[in-house]
């Protein structure tokens, strides 16, 4: 029998890791919403951000703020650069080319962080003070990261309803034809929200190193995870994301100390199969 | 259409014949080479079953890694013959295909959605392999136990030439099963639902039905396809043989090709494998990483300069010119 102490713990790291995820479905979700492609690569991007930090950071030895701030902005660059070079030559492609041509930038990109910078773990080391709650250690990091996440996600859920851009951008998401009709200009907005999930891979990517170690392949690690999210969650519904995010983090974190990392995940999969026999158009969408 | 048809049996003449022209040292690389992309044609046109319907899996090597692990392991701990293996690793694919399949159809998960659950599939096999590590010797793979020389029970025959007639051979047998879908009711059907799935069902065709049928058959031949690749390389890792690496690939393959007609996998398999050889072979141990940076760029590159294929593009400029011809 596993100490009730452990599964205590174990689900409070997973709410506190569920926050990370939701904010990399989220900036998936936002894309796919408006856009209509999945970035299949999304989660590499992050990847990028997370070395640009180590670097930074670890490296050349400046304050870990700085390091956020330019993953944030290298994300925002990246997400354009993947809007303008790959996505909008493919815009009218049929789907299968569109997810492919964002695979064959996650075959690029895993192995050029490979050929630069080799196949070895590389992690920031902070200085943070430990706490603890009922006897349970709770890594500050985690405890940082959850709450720059939420702030982070209330940030973008004003910017979305509280601006003129992000009222665009949510037209378009719900009728893309319509939105043309009225004058506006997608383009523009497929721009600016490929900027914006990009910088949100940069938050991620810097929320993420202070917890885990980078490496190439950090994107597969976590982006089949991040899809069965968005997919749990409905494509393109935030609301939605945000609240798979956390059942998915609870039971890969829970089962993963009763059994292993790798069966976490799994049995995530299994929930996952099962969510979808139950609600198919995602936890939050209205029965048809 | 008798050009065509004498043209395709030169071919399978040259093919026939192609292990014994003297190459000397050069003979048992070009033989591996052609091994291979036999091989993955054969997978390549079983993905494109499903794929030229609408049904885009993200996910095949969740079937191969199936078919791969289960012969291998049943060789290696029970001593089960692989004929026998392929038949249980058959069986358990197909229960796999349908416990994916039934849910995604009859929930109507299509397009992106489908594309993501294949991928989470194909991830998922690929971590409970790992996981298994016990059995499956985890991430750093297992080999074939060997059966001490030739061994038609086994598969095991240390003359590549064996290998290639067999491949040969099962990739016959994959444009044979590609052209009887493509001449059956089946793919009527399948056409419609990948159209409009509540059209079809209103006039009557069962949309489930097919849908996991041709799904069932295209991982079935998947499967297949894993068996005979694990048989020939005689080792089985899960990043070669499972999850979104080797999925991708095939993909990549197929849609280079072109999809929709029943050579474009062959063609586009038996270039990629012809590209990442060639990377391979020029960077060799240097540089680790580059070749495939150049096939990912190649690949993205491809994408959005030949969206039909290469075969499907060749095919279309024939047809603009023909007309043309019989003008002048």
């Amino acid at each position: 029998m596993i100490d009730p102490l452990f599964l205590a713990e174990a689900a409070l790291n997973g709410l506190l890791l569920g926050g990370v995820l939701a904010l990399l479905a989220l900036g998936l979700n936002l894309i796919f919403g408006v856009i209509d492609i999945v970035w299949i690569a999304y989660v590499d991007l992050v990847m990028i951000c997370m070395y640009a930090v180590y670097f930074i950071v670890q490296v050349y030895g400046w304050p870990i703020w700085v390091g956020g701030l330019a993953s944030v902005a290298l994300g925002a660059v990246l997400g354009l650069g993947v809007h303008l070079l790959i996505i909008s030559p493919i815009l009218t492609s049929a789907p299968v080319n569109q997810l492919l041509a964002t695979g064959g930038l996650l075959f690029f990109l895993q192995s050029f962080a490979t050929f630069l910078w080799t196949t070895d773990h590389r992690s920031v080391r902070l200085t943070l003070p430990r706490l603890e709650l009922f006897d349970m250690p709770i890594s500050v990091a985690r405890l940082v990261a959850f709450t720059l996440s939420i702030l982070v996600m209330l940030g973008l859920y004003l910017f979305l309803t509280r601006t003129y851009i992000g009222t665009a951008i949510r037209a378009v998401s719900q009728d893309r034809e319509a939105m043309a009709l009225m004058g506006a200009n997608p383009q523009r907005v497929y721009l600016v929200t490929s900027a914006v999930g990009g910088a949100m891979a940069g938050v991620a990517a810097a929320l993420l190193i202070i917890q885990y170690a980078v490496h190439p392949f950090f994107g597969a690690a976590f982006g089949p995870i991040t899809f069965m999210i968005c997919v749990l969650g409905g494509l393109g519904n935030m609301v939605g994301a945000f609240v798979a995010s956390f059942i998915m983090s609870e039971v890969i974190a829970v089962s993963g100390v009763i059994w292993s990392t790798e069966m976490g995940y799994v049995i995530a999969f299994v929930v996952f199969i099962v969510m979808i026999f139950v609600r198919p158009g995602g936890i939050l969408a209205k029965r048809g | 259409m008798t050009g065509t048809r004498a043209l395709g049996l030169l071919v399978l003449a040259v093919l026939a014949v192609a292990p014994f022209i003297p190459m000397g040292v050069m003979r048992e690389y070009t033989i591996h080479v052609l091994v291979q992309i036999f091989i993955w044609s054969f997978i390549g046109g079983a993905w494109s079953l499903m794929g030229r319907f609408g049904l885009t899996s993200l996910g095949h090597g969740a079937f191969l890694g199936l078919g791969a692990y289960t012969t291998t392991l049943l060789w290696n701990f029970f001593g089960l013959t692989p004929w026998l293996g392929a038949v249980v690793a058959v069986a358990l694919t197909a229960v796999f295909a349908v416990i994916v399949a039934y849910p995604c159809s009859r929930f109507q998960v299509l397009g992106h959605y489908f594309a993501l659950v294949t991928l989470a599939v194909g991830e998922v096999v690929r971590l409970l392999i790992i996981a298994e590590r016990d059995w499956t010797g985890g991430s750093l793979g297992v080999t074939v136990k060997p059966a001490g020389g030739d061994s038609l029970l086994a598969l095991q025959f240390a003359d590549k030439r064996v290998f290639y007639y067999g491949a040969l051979a099962l990739w016959l047998v994959g444009l044979h099963v590609w052209w009887r879908v493509d001449r059956s009711m089946a793919r009527s059907a399948m056409e419609a639902i990948g159209e409009d799935e509540t059209a079809a069902a209103s006039v009557g065709i069962h949309v489930t039905r097919f849908k996991v049928g041709i799904t069932v058959l295209s991982a079935v031949l998947t499967a297949i396809g894993g068996v005979a690749y694990a048989q020939y390389i005689s080792y089985v890792n899960p990043d070669t043989l499972a999850g979104i690496g080797v999925s991708l690939r095939i993909v990549f393959a197929v849609v280079l090709g072109g999809m929709y007609s029943m050579l474009g996998p062959s063609v586009g398999t038996a270039l990629t494998i012809a590209l990442s050889e060639y990377l391979r072979v020029l960077f060799g141990v240097k540089f680790i990483g580059m070749a495939e940076t150049i096939y990912g760029l190649l690949l993205i590159l491809f994408i959005i300069f030949l969206p039909a294929g290469i075969y499907g593009t060749v095919r279309q400029f024939l047809r603009r010119r023909r007309p043309a011809a019989v003008a002048a």
